[in-house]
């Protein structure tokens, strides 16, 4: 492989990630491990929405489905469930037994098998369903936020489960390990880390392959692709299915950093804020996903904190902006190719590119 | 005299129906293998539906179409390709952001299993045909060009050497020279041409003077029906098909330009 000044660039980011903990406050360190964990997702949006044409506004039924089997476990370690202990949540609700789906939940090791299988296979199942039947576009957008509504009004009604409204909170350990310290804070930020990097190696491997051409080229023309003798569904359903597993894996960390899972974090609202994030950092270009999730995440921090009921305009704003003025992000106007740009932002105003007369 | 070969291709008593509307009545067509075909005949005649139709874009409402003596008119879209038969699109239907080379591997994979493409590798084989067919497309230099900034007349050949690298034994090309100029259009037909030997070709087009330089036997199609089948002169010679369509194609030229 040959080095380029990218390479320095990504070191460099790199040599600074992994000193942060000594180089920002602990307060700071938090933010930048949660947002971290965020941009995993984020790539994933960057895979299904940027590189295969597929927008979906119910990542965060992913991020959910991750964030809660972790914490589930975080709740279950060190009750001794043989003597009919009980999270304090499904005590305060009156709840007799420890319900039957939490029990495995107890295996800390299952637990973490469940955060990437259970996202990865429900987004697979759920996207081939659609898919195969050639609903696409609008329409898949539209059906993944009805997900997202139906997945955090049930989590939430599911009160003595679920932890309702208020989600799943107050973990002290994981494996035996106290989460809690200031030790492990930094001990997490830097397993998010490496996993950022991991998700990225991955994905720039998955994009430069075959595979990647595939996939753009089914967002290019899916009947096309078709007409050259190619099913596009297993593509777009691994695609997705890839992307759920990120949400997943981010859903944990992100819990395992902020102490808290809610349906808050899962729902309609959240969704979109995730696809912003990867608008304004650039759909096509893996480290514009991250560095937009990053960008709008600390902006919403410091404006939030200000004017509170400002935020919802900014993003609102930000989104149009974005996606009319820069429709590769920021991360496009460090992009030399300009030709793809403009293909991008035809596509933009046209719903469906029509390849195939 | 040899027998004839058994046809490649067959349609029987194909009728099309959109709501109401005959796209095509009773339409029976059978092609030879390695041998071209030119289609022929007015603006909504039925042409591009005819080729929807053989290539599962378009249901027949009855009928029946025979490929390589395997029924085929219920297949799904891909695998009718996956039979061997590969179509180029009236407006070019090229992959827009994927550069000229990606287009032909993308049409050149020989195993089209999903699970074969977690690789960055590119077969020999398949790399080899996508390099010869770019030279004879004449697209060499411009390998790395994404298809959206390729000129008309570029996006044409390009399609076209897509649907040759799915190495199909029977394609369709439809107007595969619109927005062309004569000497570009002269080697459209040249390039067709050679195709003969290998592949099976079917050729819509409205252009008379490229019609006689491919020199194929011709169907004409006439408000959803064939009118007649023949030679270029016997076509040229019959006041039924001059009278409904080449008097006329001067006309139909000029408006469409
Ligand atoms: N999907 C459709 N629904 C309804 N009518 C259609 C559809 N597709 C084509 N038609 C009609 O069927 C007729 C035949 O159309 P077709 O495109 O096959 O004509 P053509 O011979 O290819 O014409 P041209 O030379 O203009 O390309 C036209 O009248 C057209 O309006
Ligand atoms: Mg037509």
């Amino acid at each position: 492989m040959k080095l380029t000044y990218k390479h320095a660039i990504g070191a460099v980011v790199l040599l600074f990630g992994a000193a942060a903990p000594w180089l920002i406050s602990g307060y700071e360190l938090s933010l930048l491990g949660r947002f971290l964990a965020l941009s995993i997702l984020a790539m994933g949006i960057m895979l299904t929405w940027g590189e295969a044409g597929i927008l979906s506004l119910g990542q965060g039924v992913f991020f959910g489905l991750g964030g809660y089997a972790l914490a589930m476990h975080l709740k279950l370690e060190g009750l001794n469930l043989a003597n009919g202990d009980m999270p304090d949540f499904m005590v305060w609700s009156g709840v007799s037994a420890l319900p039957r789906l939490w029990y495995p939940f107890a295996n800390g090791f299952f637990s973490l098998a469940c955060v990437v299988i259970v996202p990865g296979a429900f987004a697979a199942m759920f996207s081939w369903l659609v898919f195969r039947r050639r609903v696409g576009g609008v329409y898949f957008a539209l059906i993944t936020q009805a997900l997202a509504l139906a997945f955090s009004t049930l989590v939430i009604s599911q009160q003595a489960y679920t932890g309702g409204f208020n989600g799943l909170t107050d973990f002290s350990t994981l494996f035996g390990w106290d989460i809690t310290s200031l030790g492990a804070a930094r001990v997490i930020y830097w397993i998010t880390l490496v996993l950022v990097v991991l998700a990225y190696m991955f994905l720039s491997w998955l994009l430069s392959s075959r595979f990647g051409v595939m996939l753009r080229a089914t967002r290019d023309g899916e009947n096309r692709v078709r007409f050259l003798g190619h099913d596009p569904v297993p593509y777009k359903v691994v695609a997705f299915s890839i992307a759920g597993t990120l949400a997943g894996i981010g859903g944990a960390l992100f819990t395992l950093h902020s102490g808290v899972v809610s349906p808050a974090l899962v729902g309609v609202v959240p969704s979109i804020e995730m696809v912003v994030w990867v608008a304004v950092g650039g759909r096509n270009i893996l480290w514009g996903a991250i560095a937009g999730t990053l960008l709008v995440n600390f902006a919403k921090d410091q404006i939030s904190s200000a004017l509170p009921s400002l935020w919802l305009y900014g993003l609102g704003a930000l989104f149009v902006l974005a996606v009319s003025f820069l429709p590769t992000g920021i991360a496009g106007l460090f992009q030399p190719d300009t030709a793809a740009e403009r293909v991008v932002r035809r596509m933009l105003t046209r719903t469906k590119v029509r390849t195939a007369e | 005299m040899n027998a004839t070969p058994a046809p490649i291709l067959m349609m029987e008593h194909v009728t099309v129906d959109f709501d109401g509307f005959k796209a095509l009545t009773d339409v029976s067509l059978s092609l030879s293998p390695c041998a071209l075909r030119v289609l022929i005949g007015p603006n909504g005649a039925g042409k591009s539906t005819l080729c929807d139709t053989i290539i599962g874009r378009v249901r027949p409402s009855s009928g029946k179409i025979t490929f390589k003596d395997e029924v085929i008119t219920d297949l799904a879209e891909q695998e009718i390709v996956r039979r061997g038969i590969c179509r180029k699109f009236q407006t070019p239907g090229v992959l827009p952001t994927l550069s000229v080379m990606e287009n032909l591997l993308v049409s050149a994979r020989k195993n089209r299993s999903f699970f074969r493409t977690f690789t960055t590798k590119v077969p020999a084989e398949e790399r080899e045909s996508a390099e010869s067919i770019l030279e004879k497309i004449g697209l060499t230099d411009r390998r790395d060009v994404i298809a959206a900034d390729l000129a008309h007349g570029e996006k044409q050949w390009l399609e076209i050497g897509m649907v040759v690298a799915t190495d199909a034994d029977l394609l369709l090309l439809d107007e595969p020279t619109a927005g062309m100029g004569p000497q570009d259009t002269q080697r459209t037909a040249e390039l067709i041409l050679s195709l003969l030997g290998r592949h099976a070709v079917l050729v819509i087009d409205h252009d008379m003077s490229f019609v006689e330089a491919l020199n194929g036997y011709v169907t004409v199609l006439h408000q959803g029906q064939i009118l007649k089948e023949g030679s270029v002169a016997e076509i040229r010679a019959d006041p039924e098909v001059t009278a409904v369509y080449l008097g006329r194609s001067d006309d139909d030229d000029a408006a469409a330009a």
